[in-house]
């Protein structure tokens, strides 16, 4: 029995460094806990596209040509982990952690996504773009007296991959009439130069992030194909070329928009509350249940530790509602010691020597604790269920998460980490004053 | 010892009315929605200058926004709630404020459209709805070696609905009188007092499913009060210690974890209320059937007050 309980007890020690050392070092490239947007800043946006204007059957692609526009749009904010998502059929969730964003910037996310195509601009002419290849302006052309640019809005059809009859890659594509007789001028003005391709004000980026300039082979009239892209370039550009042919616009449906600043401040005040709540935690114990409330404090240190390295390890995203949870199962943590320290004073009542006394307390509170945390487990489902049903996710998920975890672990320290030290603790002289047990015991 | 079942009908009295006051506060104040349930911009700003409420009430009301909700949080920090604004719509109105009271931070922005509010109020009514009939279905299962296992779901239901409804009640009495407005963070806290309640009301269960095993006493009233006697410093213990650190939130963190921590805080005590004095004495009703009883025994109780 006394090796075995040593055998545990050695576990319990490993397991507690381990939880420490994944807090302070970054274990298996965990560098830091992961915050949510209210912690840290930052931008979530949902957007509705206007699909209206698609033919059914090419939703999808045109989706994610909207995406890789707005992607394209999002490299130069400099944000280190940006989410771009679709979800559900029209839905376009988009999650930029850590930055502040003015509002001209989120705006420009979402506007309507127009291809527009540059030539090199001489010296002496303004440039619209600026780039590693050059200095662009707009692509244009005379056409009926006015001077118009060559836009995604003239392609007829669809762009697609193909392959020309050399068996090479091609993306095709076809313009409308006007586009035809632009077409036709332009290129035949930039044979063998390059035809930039631009989105807003910033240069489309091929695979290995160099801006896409295929250079004109021949003069394009009605149809075209643009050669020497990789496969998944091909398809990208595609998609890209053919979301701009359609006037998709982007409604923000949900705007969630914290300054970093704000989230520090939460930081801060959490673990103050959390820390507090801890020491207001571990003082009642001791004072009312004395060396088995000494031993759960224990138990809760080891309880925090574990807890948090797993926030980290897994990792959780931590939000301001995910901390309260945690530190709302702090309080919940010591309910299993409560109806085990509860119960051993019943059984010393009755008369059992200690040793018996806190094997049977355990083994009769287990049910108890069983059955009363299954309802938490239910509720945390629901929740969970809830949090990805619906936009605002964020706060509820982080909560259904970090109460899950808390009340697993708690369950896991009070009925192995506490029982462990208290049954060490029966080894010692010190355990022949019962009164140390219970403070009401000693006088009856 | 201690008779807590015999007070039982006490206990239903002094339930029965906080009940009627949350309902009457219902109807009257109805429930404060916030932008998530009802859509609508949310912005938090922070004026470099002193600022009054009264001023910049007015100076919204003067731009047109006339239905603006303000409450202040802090020294120049100010939660304006308008209708949902449009990207210009908004840089607008942060020109016009920072010209007349000074320069000004936005430090939080929140948006939310009629559709994503709608699809967030019907989810979250599910969510509870749901929760509680999984709860129903558990304890009934977690009993179901008991005769009648049935009675104690139900009766874990009705404790847990006496809590929700005490918790709901007080924040529409907050909303009447302080605005405070229910969010998805208040229907977490709902879901975790309902969570939380029958989590206590299974402890005190489980020891009158193991009293009754024993065999105790033959009279279920005696089983059911030892079982609540037994279990008391338990639930009041665990009641404290959730209670210390729901206070160490409300206190530290401030008002974007307000509601849900008010919420718990409400909850807990509704909870550790019921799961004594309602849950375990309405099984024993159920079991004598006396339903009857509490009803003939109110004028009872009436004639007594007016006879001191």
């Amino acid at each position: 029995m006394i090796r075995k309980n040593t055998w545990v007890l050695i576990f319990i020690l490993v397991l507690f460094a381990f939880a420490i050392s994944a807090l302070i070092y970054p274990l298996f490239g965990r560098e830091a806990m992961r915050l949510g947007l209210d912690l840290q800043g930052g931008i979530h946006i949902v957007y509705r596209a206007d699909l209206s204007s698609v033919e059914p059957g090419e939703e999808a692609d045109i989706m994610d040509g909207v995406m890789a526009v707005i992607s394209n749009r999002i490299n130069p904010l400099g944000v280190t982990e940006p989410i771009i998502q679709k979800q559900g059929r029209d839905h376009i969730l988009v999650e930029l952690p850590g930055i502040d964003i003015t509002d001209r910037e989120k705006e420009r996310l979402s506007r309507v996504a127009l291809l527009e195509f540059g030539e090199l601009a001489t010296d002496e002419e303004e440039a619209r773009w600026e780039n590693e290849l050059g200095r662009w302006k707009p692509a244009t052309a005379v056409i009926d007296g006015e001077e118009k640019a060559l836009t995604s809005r003239y392609f007829r059809e669809n762009t697609y991959v193909d392959r020309d009859n050399l068996g090479r890659l091609v993306l095709a594509f076809e313009w409308d009439e006007e586009g035809s007789r632009l077409s036709e001028e332009i290129t035949s003005r930039l044979i063998d130069r390059p035809l930039g391709i631009f989105e807003g004000g910033e240069s489309l980026l091929g695979e290995d992030d160099s801006p896409i300039a295929p250079i004109v082979r021949s003069v394009i009239k009605d149809r075209g194909v643009i050669e020497g892209l990789s496969y998944n370039e091909a398809a990208k550009l595609s998609k890209q070329l053919n979301a701009g042919r359609l006037p998709v616009s982007l409604e923000i449906l949900y705007d969630q928009t914290v300054s970093p600043i704000l989230g520090a401040n939460f930081i801060d005040m959490s673990v103050r509350a959390g820390v507090i709540g801890i020491i207001l935690v571990m003082l009642f114990m001791i004072i009312y249940y004395r060396v088995p409330g000494l031993l759960a404090c224990l138990a809760l240190m080891f309880y925090g530790a574990s807890v948090l390295a797993l926030f980290k390890l897994i990792p959780v995203t931590l939000t301001l509602a995910g901390l309260g949870g945690f530190v709302l199962s702090i309080g919940m943590a010591v309910d299993a010691n409560v109806l085990i320290f509860e119960r051993m004073k019943e059984e010393l009542r009755t008369g059992r020597t200690l040793g018996a006394a806190i094997e049977t307390g355990f083994n009769r509170a287990w049910t108890a604790i069983k059955d009363s945390n299954v309802t938490t487990f239910i509720v945390c489902g629901i929740l969970y269920w809830l949090g990805s049903s619906i936009v605002a996710s964020a706060p509820v998920m982080g909560f259904a998460l970090t109460l899950f975890i808390g009340v697993a672990i708690s369950m896991f320290t009070a009925i192995v980490v506490t029982r462990t030290l208290l049954r060490l603790f029966v080894g010692t002289n010190l355990a022949q004053q019962v009164s140390l047990f219970s403070p009401y015991l000693g006088r009856k | 010892m201690l008779d807590i079942v015999g007070k039982r009908f006490w206990f239903f009295l002094i339930s029965g009315v906080v009940i009627l006051v949350s309902i009457i506060s219902l109807v009257t104040f109805g429930l404060e929605t916030g932008i998530e349930f009802s859509s609508g911009s949310l912005m938090t700003v922070s004026f470099e200058q002193r600022v009054d409420q009264d001023d910049l009430k007015r100076e919204l009301t003067s731009l047109g926004y006339a239905n603006a909700i303000i409450q202040h949080t802090g020294a120049g920090d100010f939660l304006i709630r308008t209708h949902k604004l449009t990207g210009e719509e908004k840089t607008g109105l942060q020109d016009a404020l920072a010209a007349k009271f000074g320069h000004l931070i936005e430090t939080e922005f929140y948006s939310v459209s009629p559709m994503i509010a709608k699809e967030t109020a019907q989810n979250a009514a599910i969510a509870v709805a749901v929760a509680a009939l999984g709860i129903l279905l558990y304890v009934t299962w977690a009993f179901h070696r008991m005769p009648k296992p049935f009675r104690y779901g139900t009766c874990a239901i009705i404790a847990l609905i006496h809590d929700a409804l005490v918790a709901v009640g007080v924040f529409s009495i907050l909303g009447g009188l302080l605005n405070w407005q229910i969010n998805l963070m208040f229907i977490t806290g709902i879901l975790a007092v309902i969570g939380y309640s029958v989590n206590n009301t299974v402890v005190v269960f489980d020891r009158i499913r193991e009293n009754l095993t024993i065999g105790v006493s033959s009279d279920f009233e005696v089983v059911v009060n030892n079982s609540l006697i037994e279990t008391l410093s338990r639930s009041l213990n665990t009641s404290l210690t959730t209670l210390f650190v729901v206070l160490a939130l409300l206190f530290f963190v401030g008002v974007s974890i307000q509601n849900f921590a008010v919420v718990l805080l409400v909850g807990i005590v509704a909870g550790t209320f019921s799961s004594i004095c309602i849950a375990s004495p309405l099984l024993v009703v159920w079991e004598r059937g006396e339903w009857g009883r509490f009803i003939r025994w109110l004028p009872l109780l009436a004639a007594k007050a007016r006879g001191r």
